[in-house]
């Protein structure tokens, strides 16, 4: 027996999509089960941690926090949009991988999308401004420390190109 | 070393990070089965209470529920999970049957068509209990009026001996001062932000279950197929499941056995991923929460001469292999330091709180930081520097291989070289006057040093030592190594990984051996069933032993290609040179057989094989914990880990006087490790077990009421530190190779969180230190410090 469901359509990385979803599913549960997107991560479902962070119309939100339903015909942005459109890895993806920005990558993609909104905003941060930008973020590996060095790459990268 | 290495040291990319930078991880919650079906878990309220009656009518009737399993059914066709010492009474199972014994114990799972409609079944099953007296302070659980957990078993005491190793009564009777003092670790975790989850799907026809899990546990297929009463080949652990962290403690084999029963009762693929609430209450993932009761003699010039520590450790409601880490530690019970004389008592007593689990070092952090506060204690008692009274203790470079009194060699190290660095690093005379000059604006500001050990190459010899009924000694890895037709090298390992790195160590390896290009060659986590052994990556292990595994192949492999040519060059074996996985003939090296050759002899010529050799190119080895083997002496000493990695840790830390607010100014850790196979990795590991142990030390804690309620079930009350806790922090790197291992590596699995929380702890106290005041229990929160320093 299956619940009543509603259509919701939303824009995810550039892309028009739809489902038929009960009313309840949260943005991360819409785009893990029902596009099967599950770069997005699920780390507490309270908004804490951060692993489920993607942009919406460009400004990091937590997606766990959120009912699909509640975005429709609105853009959103997750790790699988942030590759170059040929797939290979961004300019931060590559620093990332370049710097061992990550360990068992649960955090990563969260990680990743407050970096890229953090660098969209301000091309030249500061550390104190990398480590507030992805302060919202839990990260249980690094210590932050290579993902700071990452990001911090990162912009040297993009300014130099 | 014959030549320099190649690849092993050099800075190189982990192999695993595209997938990860993409999102292209494959974690359990991430792997869809058609049909796969959904678990909620209903938990108990009360830390201690009978089950009157379960009355699930009003859940079967909801939408999409599929079944509903309580302790009763569940209880009768399953059996009792492991329990790691000698306590059989101590029986332990998914779900509660009759009684509970923690607040979050399962009592009851709702299957159903998705999670949602699980939770909402869950809701409204009706469970009636009877409260029973609880005991949540492990001092009063040891009473002898204290309620009794597991009745059976006749005490809440799990374990407990008295080791003498040495003369302590002697040192204690004969050193000039004497301190005694109490040290608590407060009860926090690893707390990965992937919870645990498993999903298992049972074939009838072929009588197999299919587990994928973001596990990291040795002896997990094999402790599954007992507990489900199933031979060991009936069960098939993926184990090329991405485990979004876990530093010791995803060991999730009660839900492992509850899913897969489940699986196989309703004929139908189930999966049960944690919540974060589930995952602090009822996942059983809790650590060590540890009090040490310490008294150490020494004479005026610092000299430790004798060590008595007490170490009551509180597991939980239940036993599981948690009493043993109190037994790690006795593998570096005096530290980097010459204790001639130690006596230990460790005492495992249960409590109606969440089960432990294996916790990053296994026990060894609460105990390092035992030793560190006794150190600076010692220091501030004759008014001595504390990295003088470290340095005239260390053990010197010249004494390795050194004996301690419990039994265990150290391999190698230079602690006096490490500390050094450690300092020249920081600019400890600057670091000095920085402290000095805060002071002097009124500020509370302290230095911490802490130096320590990280055993490492983990085996299980403190198994026999904690339950003499258990003769294990066998902790072996192992690797397979197989070339194709095409010449590309394909690595196998038989365990999971949960970050550390592991394709990259074992490509970097046979990369090393072979002469072979790391980045082209593959490494697959096999499935239990096609897998050699493994033991996990537990107690710092890999480096060594998957690492010296990969080795061991591909030193087979290299053995037969050079067999291969000199059979077919005409020449000896020992005339042959290998080079880039060319073989040549030394001195004539026009007559050479290039790998595409060789290979290719190997898989289709077989009428230029040497007489006996088997064709196609691949090679297992399988190998022991270098100094592994040994059963403990009567008086209980015995060699634990083999290799002893080294760290130093300096921090300067400021406390604001009118809030408590601690804030870490600066931070480094001198480290050494031997080889280090990937200084990336290494070092990403050490700085994340630097934030781990800055949480131990002022934020993390799973709190309980007085009623028994765990009061910190979210990430919103128990706090991990964020970018904005966790300073710059910076690392020095110091090299002692180890001479038990394939390339001088040693494990680092661990390191930083053995030292940071007590380097923290030591700067908090030295902040303390002018107000005549000190805290001794971790966490040392917000809070607890203001309540220290504020006006009384």
């Amino acid at each position: 027996m299956s619940e009543e469901t509603i259509l919701v359509s939303l824009e995810v990385n550039g892309k028009q999509v739809s489902g038929l979803v009960p009313a309840r599913t949260t943005l991360v549960d819409f785009l893990r089960d029902e596009l099967r997107l599950t770069g997005t991560h699920a780390g507490c479902e309270h908004g804490t941690c951060g692993a489920c962070t993607v942009l919406l119309n460009g400004e990091p939100i937590r997606s766990c926090l959120v009912f699909a339903v509640q975005l429709e015909g609105q853009k959103i942005t997750t790790v699988e949009g942030l590759s170059q459109p040929d797939g290979s890895l961004s300019i931060l993806q590559d620093s990332f991988s370049a710097a061992h920005a990550q360990q068992c990558g649960y955090c990563t993609p969260g990680m990743l999308i407050s970096a890229q909104s953090l660098l969209d905003r301000n091309a030249q941060p500061s550390d104190e401004e990398i480590r507030v930008a992805i302060s919202s973020n839990l990260c249980r590996c690094t210590g932050y420390q290579q993902i700071v060095n990452a990001v911090k790459l990162a912009a040297e990268r993009m300014a130099r190109e | 070393m014959e030549k320099p290495f190649r690849y092993i040291g050099t800075k190189r990319r982990a192999k695993e990070s595209p997938r990860f930078v993409t999102g292209q991880g494959r974690f359990v919650a991430d792997i869809h089965v058609p049909g796969m079906k959904h678990v909620a878990i209903v938990a108990s309220p009360h830390p201690s209470a009978r089950i009157v009656s379960i009355d699930s009518a009003a859940a079967r009737a909801m939408p999409g529920v599929r079944y509903i399993l309580d302790g009763q059914e569940f209880c009768a066709h399953t059996d009792s999970l492991y329990v790691g010492v000698d306590a059989p009474k101590v029986t332990r199972y998914a779900l509660a049957k009759d009684v509970v014994r923690y607040s979050g114990e399962w009592v009851v799972a709702v299957v159903a068509d998705s999670r949602a409609q699980a939770e909402d079944a869950a809701e409204l099953v009706e469970v009636e209990y009877e409260a029973m007296p609880h005991v949540i302070d492990p001092e009063r659980s040891l009473l002898p009026d204290a309620p009794l957990l597991h009745p059976d078993h006749g005490s809440n005491r799990l374990y407990h001996r008295k080791f003498v190793w040495g003369p302590v009564e002697e040192a204690f009777a004969q050193a000039e001062e004497r301190l005694a003092f109490r040290v608590t670790w407060g009860r926090s975790s690893t707390v990965p932000i992937e919870t645990f989850g498993v999903l298992a799907q049972w074939h009838e026809s072929d009588r197999l279950l299919d587990v994928w899990a973001s596990i990291q546990m040795p002896k997990y297929p094999d402790q599954l197929a007992r507990a489900l009463r199933l031979p060991g080949n009936a069960v098939r652990v993926h184990y090329d499941v991405d485990v979004g962290g876990s530093f010791g403690l995803k060991r999730g084999i009660k839900h492992t056995v509850l899913v897969s029963y489940l699986a196989r009762r309703i004929g139908a693929p189930v999966r049960f991923i944690e919540d974060r609430l589930e995952n602090m209450r009822g996942g059983d993932m809790h650590g060590p929460d540890r009090f040490f009761d310490i008294e150490v003699a020494f004479n005026r010039d610092g000299l430790v001469k004798g060590l008595r520590m007490r170490a009551v450790d509180d597991v939980g409601a239940y036993a599981g292999r948690s009493p043993l880490q109190l037994g790690k530690p006795v593998s570096a019970i005096c530290g980097p330091y010459q204790i001639p004389a130690i006596e230990y008592e460790p005492t495992s007593v249960m409590t109606n709180k969440t089960p432990q689990e294996a916790v990053r070092g296994f026990g060894q952090a609460p105990t390092n930081l035992a030793l560190e506060r006794t150190m600076d204690r010692v220091a501030r008692h004759l008014d001595m520097d504390p990295i003088e009274l470290r340095r005239r203790n260390f053990i010197r470079s010249d004494q390795f291989p050194y004996l301690i009194p419990s039994g265990s060699t150290y391999d190698s190290g230079d602690y006096h070289a490490v500390l050094d660095k450690a300092l020249a690093g920081i600019d400890y005379p600057a670091l000095l006057r920085q402290r000095d000059s805060l002071r002097a604006q009124g500020a509370l500001a302290g230095i911490g040093i802490a130096t320590c050990l990280e055993p490492s190459g983990g085996n299980s010899a403190f198994e026999p030592l904690f339950n003499a009924k258990n003769d294990t000694t066998t902790w072996m890895d192992s690797c397979l190594v197989r070339v194709d037709l095409s010449g590309a090298i394909t690595g196998v390992m038989g365990t999971s990984s949960a970050g550390q790195g592991h394709e990259t160590l074992v490509a970097t390896v046979l990369g090393e051996v072979l002469e072979r290009e790391p980045d082209n060659i593959r490494v697959v986590h096999a499935d239990s069933l096609n897998a050699l052994p493994s033991n996990s990556p537990v107690g710092s292990r890999m480096a060594i032993m998957l690492g010296g595994a990969a080795a061991g192949a591909a030193r087979k492999i290299k053995a037969t290609l050079i067999a291969l040519a000199a059979h077919n060059l005409g020449c000896a074996v020992d005339d042959i040179e290998y080079a880039e996985g060319s073989a040549s003939v030394r001195g004539d090296p026009g007559k050479m057989l290039s790998w595409d050759k060789l290979v290719e002899i190997a898989h289709r010529k077989f009428h230029l094989l040497p007489p006996g050799m088997e064709p196609g190119l691949q090679a297992g080895f399988v190998w022991e914990v270098p100094t592994g083997g040994g059963l403990p002496t009567a008086d209980g000493r015995v060699q634990i880990y083999p290799c002893y990695s080294f760290e130093a840790h300096v921090v300067l830390i400021e406390i604001d006087p009118e809030t408590g607010r601690p804030k870490i100014l600066k931070y480094l850790c001198g480290h050494d490790c031997g080889v280090m196979i990937n200084p990336d990795i290494v070092h990403g590991m050490t700085y994340g077990g630097i934030a781990h142990g800055i949480g131990a030390a002022l934020y993390e804690k799973f709190a309980y009421t007085e009623e028994g309620e765990l009061a910190s079930g979210t990430l919103m009350d128990y706090l991990i530190p964020s970018s904005m806790e966790v300073p710059e922090l910076h690392i020095v790197d110091h090299c002692t190779p180890s001479p038990l291992t394939t390339f001088g590596q040693k494990g680092s699995g661990e390191s930083g969180y053995l030292g940071s929380a007590a380097a923290v702890c030591n700067a908090v106290n030295d902040a303390l230190a002018p107000m005549g005041r000190s805290i001794e229990t971790l966490p040392m929160s917000h809070l607890a410090i203001w309540n220290t320093i504020r006006p009384t």
